[in-house]
């Protein structure tokens, strides 16, 4: 079974070029050559990057005859980015209420409180 | 006083495995920070989503224990229970998770409590689960659209 779209996105972030690759998509499309150009690697590489972008959904490349500029699929890019921040913002809500219960605790007891029922040891 | 960015949270989606780690630092010292995870009465004050109440049904937070709680709303009652692998006060829990609702789904949480001297802590958690789908399962829930109806999204997407 093939891996599932959201891990293939996650995947083709990974890479450093690549996420490079996608923040330059995000300004405006470029060609496989000014994509290229920044990096110091082969054209090859560069295409096998796109490659990965591409089976990831994130780029699509237009059927113009010689340029053939990459594009940024936006939605896909931008519905990940939307599940990890409402699952970060989950988080955030949870340790924010952790703040506040830490603050109402004295400083000074050092004891875990313990179940009634588990307290006959030690 | 500065603003909260000082607490940001942080999530990490590691891509070679299914795991997901959040990093978030406290005003507080390990100790106390490990005490709110023990304590059952001070883990359900901050424990689950907004708009929901946890009921501990049980939660004997040392190494051998095992804990289950119920998480409540308008909508119904969702059960979670899990293992206590490992305890160390003030260092280290090792925990199973996992929702009555998919009870052959397990993921395995480490909770670290790192002491940053002056009273704070950085507690980092990872949970790893056995796929990646499952893994994207967790990231995804609470999105009001679902995961199944996220992913149909996200195929359709992919596919125009």
């Amino acid at each position: 079974m093939a891996a599932d779209p959201l891990s293939r996105v996650f995947a083709a972030l990974a890479d450093p070029t690549r996420r490079d690759m996608v923040a330059r998509l995000a300004v405006a499309d470029a060609t496989v050559n000014e994509l290229a150009e920044p990096y110091d690697v082969s054209l090859q590489a560069v295409s096998k990057h796109l490659r990965v972008l591409e089976d990831a959904g994130l780029v699509s490349r237009t059927r113009e005859a010689q340029r053939r500029p990459v594009h940024l699929e936006a939605e896909v890019f931008d519905l990940m980015t939307k599940w990890i921040e409402r699952y970060r913002r989950q988080a955030e809500q949870r340790y924010r209420r952790l703040d506040d219960v830490l603050r109402s605790m004295p400083d000074d007891e050092t004891a875990p409180h313990r179940p009634p029922d588990t307290g006959a040891s030690t | 006083m500065t603003t909260t960015n000082t607490h940001e949270t942080e999530i990490h989606i590691d891509p070679d495995v299914p795991l997901v780690r959040i990093t978030r630092e406290f005003d507080a010292p390990p100790d106390k920070v490990f005490r709110a995870h023990v304590d059952p009465d001070l883990f359900a004050r901050w424990n689950g989503p907004n708009g929901m109440e946890t009921r501990i049904d049980h939660h004997e937070c040392r190494t051998g224990g095992s804990y289950r709680y119920l998480m409540v709303d308008d909508s119904g009652e969702y059960g979670f229970y899990g293992a206590f692998h490992e305890v160390r006060p003030g260092e280290l829990i090792v925990q199973t998770f996992t929702f009555e609702g998919m009870p052959d789904g397990v993921a395995l949480e480490k909770l670290w409590f790192e002491d940053l001297g002056d009273g704070r802590t950085r507690l980092v958690t990872t949970s790893l689960v056995d796929s990646f789908e499952g893994r994207d399962g967790f990231v995804a829930s609470g999105m009001e659209v679902g995961i199944r109806e996220g992913y149909e999204r996200l195929d359709q997407l992919l596919a125009g």
